[in-house]
């Protein structure tokens, strides 16, 4: 992964071997990419050529009409706002989700990493084993329990589920990171007097700009790609990009716009795509750790 | 809220730690609220749900294993199970060849190593929903890869796994793959250049061709970085419904149905709040006990043999 050109093994001359990792390489390029190219040329030619032509061929005559239809005009049942409105919704959902459980997993964490405090680490225990049970063992007390507290079907509501099945991942990612930090630095703050969140906010936020990176990067594609909470939880007034995607192109009655059902879902992979070019190698250390969450 | 002069005495130090204690034990209240109501309590509530006779509401009956009874006597769960058990060992096994592959391939010194890193990676950056319709798309039989080839020539090539019974838990795994193995050659190319040079080097000297290095020395040594990979393949499996609803909606019939859609469906849109816990509480025992040994391994037997 380093940029420095390590000495030792180089490469041999161009031959047969060499042919065949490439040739490798790039049919396996080709499988990655042909859903994709697959779906921006189909979102780029009217029906009729959708209708005719092949899936692979670039458009006779390129139009950018199913993007704008997507966007303002797409239906999905008896709503014909595009999925511009599950976009907005998708914003409204990410941003508090987004900053409290990152905030939540750096609280939990500093405190489980510099602080005893009795029971905390079988409770951490048992959050990081329940991060790994399928969410259908939750979801359906979750429920009984929202909507005895009026905050089912509400924007409160899917926030709420983020912030906690984001708890153990979040948490661990901190807890990790802030184990790894000397522990001088933090009994000098003790010795100068720092309490619990003095320290946390003058000495260890700070410090915590890695981790932050990659906690935000794992919670704006986890959240964004998010489906069967958007679903369960967040009513119909919040229903997330990817459960409105799904419900434009799967209720369709009638003849299917796949040129309109493809240029919205490449609008709705839009925003984890442009975190994951933007962000590079922070994406993989992200993943990579977060995984746990699905 | 700081404390602010320096503890001297060992029994003002005492106080101290303790007050200091107690702004943490106050700051971890949210995580033991969410363990002890959500994590504990929610699942148990389930699994006692699931010794009930509960339908449009749960009502709290103890009717013992009747709702197993049904359960495993509904053709629409045995079909998921299976399928679930289907998915599971291709799609893991797919993604672990496939990204081995592309792991090792990549190692060999190759010209924009960057591009083809970033290529295989993209499709996990993008939701099972997003993976679901294009692959939907692609395969669809009147419009898509069988009649791209049918237009190249072949007028009777046949691809119609998408609507074919047989065939479309295949098309699942697919998709699945194609969202996944970039991620296994992530983990993987990170163990592979964590390998010693020193051991290529000696390899050459010996006249070891490469291949039998690296399924020989190089395949144990990144083993763990393997059984990590599978861990986090094992939890997507699970999971698995977004990829379902988006792709095949369960169909045709119900021979691309799953567990997780199963629970859904019934508590959601069957009203059948028995039968869905039941299921829901099977789900969480396979993976309890999937998880068990993977957990001894790791956690209690490695500590147990630290000094």
């Amino acid at each position: 992964m380093s940029s420095v050109e390590p000495s030792g093994r180089r490469p041999r001359r161009v031959g047969i071997a060499r042919i065949g990792v490439y040739a490798f390489l790039l049919s396996a390029a080709a499988f990655f990419l042909l859903p994709l190219w697959i779906m921006v040329m189909t979102s780029l030619k009217p029906m009729e050529e959708v209708w005719q032509g092949n899936i692979l061929a670039w458009p006779s005559s390129p139009t950018v009409q199913p993007w704008i239809q997507a966007w303002s005009a797409a239906c999905t049942g008896l709503e014909c706002g595009g999925i511009s409105v599950g976009f907005w919704n998708s914003v409204r959902i990410l941003v508090p989700s987004l900053v409290l459980s990152v905030l939540a997993g750096a609280v939990n964490g500093y405190a489980l990493s510099f602080w005893k405090v009795k029971g905390a680490n079988i409770l951490f225990g048992i959050l990081l084993a329940g991060a790994f049970i399928p969410y259908q063992v939750f979801l359906y007390p979750l429920v009984r329990m929202f909507s005895q507290a009026g905050i089912y079907n509400s924007l409160a509501g899917i926030v709420i589920v983020h912030v906690v099945f984001g708890m153990p991942i979040m948490t661990l990612l901190f807890r990790n990171y802030y184990a790894s930090l000397p522990v001088e630095l933090f009994n000098a703050a003790r010795i100068d007097g720092g309490g619990f969140w003095t320290i946390f906010t003058h000495v260890l936020l700070p410090m915590s700009t890695p981790i932050l990176i990659v906690a935000t990067i794992l919670q704006v594609t986890g959240i964004w790609n998010d489906f069967i909470f958007g679903l369960t939880f967040a009513g119909r007034e919040n229903l997330p990009m990817t459960v409105q995607l799904n419900n434009i192109v799967n209720s369709t009655q009638g003849e299917r716009a796949y040129n309109v059902d493809m240029a919205a879902t490449i609008l709705t992979a839009l925003v984890p795509l442009a975190v994951y070019f933007l962000s590079g190698r922070w994406f993989v250390r992200g993943i990579a750790a977060g995984a746990v969450k699905g | 809220m700081a404390v602010s002069t320096l503890a001297t005495a060992s029994q003002p130090a005492r106080q101290h730690r303790r007050r200091r204690g107690l702004a943490a034990t106050i700051a971890l209240i949210p995580l033991a609220v969410v363990v002890v109501v959500v994590y504990l309590g929610c699942m148990l509530w389930t699994v006692r749900l699931s010794f009930s006779s509960s339908k449009l509401l749960p009502v709290l009956d103890w009717v013992g294993v009747q709702q197993y009874d049904r359960l495993f006597a509904n053709e629409r769960f045995t079909v998921s199970a299976i399928n679930i058990g289907i998915f599971g060992v291709l799609f893991i096994g797919g993604c672990l060849v496939l990204g081995f592959l592309l792991a090792v391939f990549i190692d060999q010194r190759i010209r924009a190593e960057g591009v083809f890193r970033t290529l295989f990676l993209f499709p996990h950056a993008m939701s099972f929903v997003v993976t679901g319709l294009a692959w939907q798309w692609f395969l669809n039989p009147t419009l898509g890869l069988q009649k791209l080839v049918r237009d190249a020539g072949f007028p009777s090539f046949t691809f119609d796994w998408l609507v074919n019974q047989e065939m479309v838990i295949y098309t699942l795994v697919i998709a699945g793959v194609w969202q996944a193995a970039g991620l296994v050659m992530a983990i993987l190319l990170a163990g592979l250049r964590g390998v010693d040079e020193d051991l290529w080097k000696a390899a050459r000297i010996d006249g070891i061709p490469p291949w039998r290095v690296y399924l020989s020395i190089v395949l144990p040594l990144i083993g763990p970085m393997i059984v990590t990979a599978t861990v986090l393949l094992a939890v997507q499996v699970v999971k698995l419904y977004d990829l379902v609803v988006a792709m095949t909606r369960g169909g045709p019939g119900i021979a691309s149905e799953v567990p997780a859609k199963f629970v859904m469906d019934h508590f959601f849109e069957r009203n059948n709040i028995g039968l869905a816990t039941a299921a829901a509480t099977m789900m969480l025992v396979t993976v309890v006990a999937a998880l068990a040994p993977w957990i001894y391994a790791r956690y209690i037997r490695a500590a147990g043999r630290q000094p």
